[in-house]
């Protein structure tokens, strides 16, 4: 199997399948009464977090890419990304369903009115660009800009941090670790290019000697 | 020394769930209900919907920061409480200042049940049926002074017993207030159980605070302190962040908090929302308390 054959027929599958697994449990639990009291404070902040750590996957495949010098990985951050996006659609959805209870009014009331959902709404929108782009043709279409487009990935995923710490009532231990996870992953991004680059190859020996 | 703890507390002693139900249910037939018995009319309101949440809620999700700040954490750690010995220091503008076990404190009192709804201000919401005793008849017998505008509550502090105190996520000991016509009001209650059994260590054992027509934090939970003051005392979540806590916490769905509306609240278990009541419905019992001030000043 070539590298390109094992990431579509292995590899992809199993993103599927482990992108799949958390909406699947939060599915069980909501049928068989296994969520938490608040149930839907518990689906809120379950999705969410689940958003911004596939988010961090996301962003983690780059520098995953120059250490591995495997440039074919790049072929996986789309089907990661736009499984963010699913779960931030996911999170907003039920909090439009079960706390708006589907008023749009009162969406834009709480939008304009409280930071911390003015940033997450923010950040949805963003994910939105993201993921109407994603298409092979609308990559071409973009060019050279669909690039710089794509880099509000770093944008929203720093607001989608700021958006979990705002949201915090005073414990705020775990959005402090997802903030230097991600500062982490940014940071990797100043470390110049050359220090991947592969190794000089010492001088082939000649030919016929061993 | 013999100790009782809770889980000493022979099995026979303790009303199952389902008998306390069928127990009430029997009081119902004989026409007797809840409200006739205690003397307070009215009380109840609309007695047929505050059905009481089950123990396990009402003992699994608890906002008890000195056990860790999620709602399980309580029930998980809140073991190392030892609720007995426990003593109450009774201080300041009173004639009887002493420190007080927990038992003889209430010595000659009489329990009560009350099913009390419970507005927590992250805007969910539950129906307990708390036991204890009306804070009144406890500060008439320690006969406070003129001086004594104000009520003080401490929590112990004890960061072995309460290892959530480890961290500074709040300022401890946890402190709470009232106005003494609030702390004098015949609602409020100095509970000591739930559903007739000790109240549990992660409900504030062995005895805590119950204001029902105020949000959850007023009510502050393992009293070791009750002081008479002339000043208005500092509460903690006030202290930790003034613009979104205050003094009163009155339950109030017209004054939202600063990050959510306090208009609707969510009751444990439930998917959707319901309209939150002026002070969580007992406003034809307080609302006179507060005649002619500003609630959304004194939020």
């Amino acid at each position: 199997m070539t590298e390109a054959q094992l990431i579509r027929r292995v590899v992809k599958p199993v993103i599927w399948l482990a992108g799949l697994t958390p909406l699947g449990y939060q599915v069980w639990a909501f049928l068989t009464g296994h969520l938490e009291a608040e149930p839907v404070k518990g689906m809120e902040h379950f999705t969410g977090r689940t958003a911004l750590v596939i988010l961090f996957i996301t962003l983690a495949i780059t520098p995953l890419r120059r250490v591995t010098r495997r440039n074919s990985l790049i072929k996986l951050r789309r089907l990661l990304g736009l499984f963010a996006f699913f779960y931030g659609l996911v999170h907003f959805t039920i909090f439009l369903v079960f706390d708006l209870e589907l008023s749009f009014g009162d969406l834009a009331h709480e939008v304009m009115k409280r930071p911390y959902i003015t940033v997450g709404f923010s950040v949805l929108l963003l994910l939105s660009v993201l993921a109407a782009t994603s298409p092979q043709f609308m990559v071409r279409k973009l060019g050279k800009r669909w690039q710089s487009l794509h880099r509000i990935i770093y944008l929203a995923a720093a607001g989608g941090v700021l958006h979990f710490l705002w949201a915090q009532k005073k414990d705020i231990r775990l959005p402090l670790i997802y903030a230097a996870v991600l500062a982490g992953l940014l940071l990797f991004r100043l470390i110049p290019l050359r220090v991947f680059a592969p190794p000089a190859r010492p001088a082939r020996t000649p030919a016929g000697v061993r | 020394m013999l100790i009782r703890r809770p889980s000493d507390i022979p099995s026979s002693d303790i009303t199952p769930e389902s008998l306390y139900w069928s127990r009430r249910d029997w009081l119902a037939s004989l026409g007797l209900g809840l409200a006739g018995g205690l003397g307070l009319p009215g009380l109840w309101g609309a007695q047929d919907q505050l059905k009481p949440d089950s123990w396990d809620i009402i003992t699994g999700y608890n906002n008890f920061y000195e056990f860790g700040t999620g709602k399980d954490d309580p029930k998980a750690n809140a073991h190392t409480l030892r609720p007995r010995p426990w003593s109450i220091a009774v201080e300041g503008e009173v004639k009887r200042p002493a420190v007080y076990s927990v038992d003889d404190i209430f010595k000659g009192l009489t329990p009560q049940e009350r099913i009390y709804r419970h507005r927590c201000v992250e805007a969910w919401s539950m129906v307990a049926p708390w036991f204890g005793y009306p804070l009144r008849d406890v500060i008439k017998r320690l006969e406070p002074g003129s001086k004594a505008k104000y009520v003080e509550f401490v929590t112990l502090l004890d960061p072995v017993q309460m290892p959530g105190q480890r961290r500074s996520v709040l300022d401890w000991p946890y402190v709470e207030g009232l106005r003494m016509d609030e702390a004098m009001h015949p609602l409020t209650l100095l509970t000591v159980g739930i559903y007739g059994k000790p109240i549990p260590n992660q409900n504030g054992a062995p005895v805590r605070l119950t204001v029902p027509w105020k949000y959850g934090f007023k009510s502050i939970k393992s009293i070791v302190k009750i002081r008479f003051v002339e000043q208005q005392p500092h509460n903690t979540w006030a202290i930790a962040a003034p613009d979104e806590y205050g003094f009163y916490a009155n339950v109030n769905p017209n004054v939202d908090h600063p990050r959510w509306s306090q208009a609707k609240e969510r009751p444990l278990g439930q998917l959707f929302k319901k309209p939150t009541l002026m002070f969580n419905g007992y406003g034809d019992q307080v609302a006179s308390l507060y005649a002619g001030m500003d609630l959304r000043a004194n939020f």
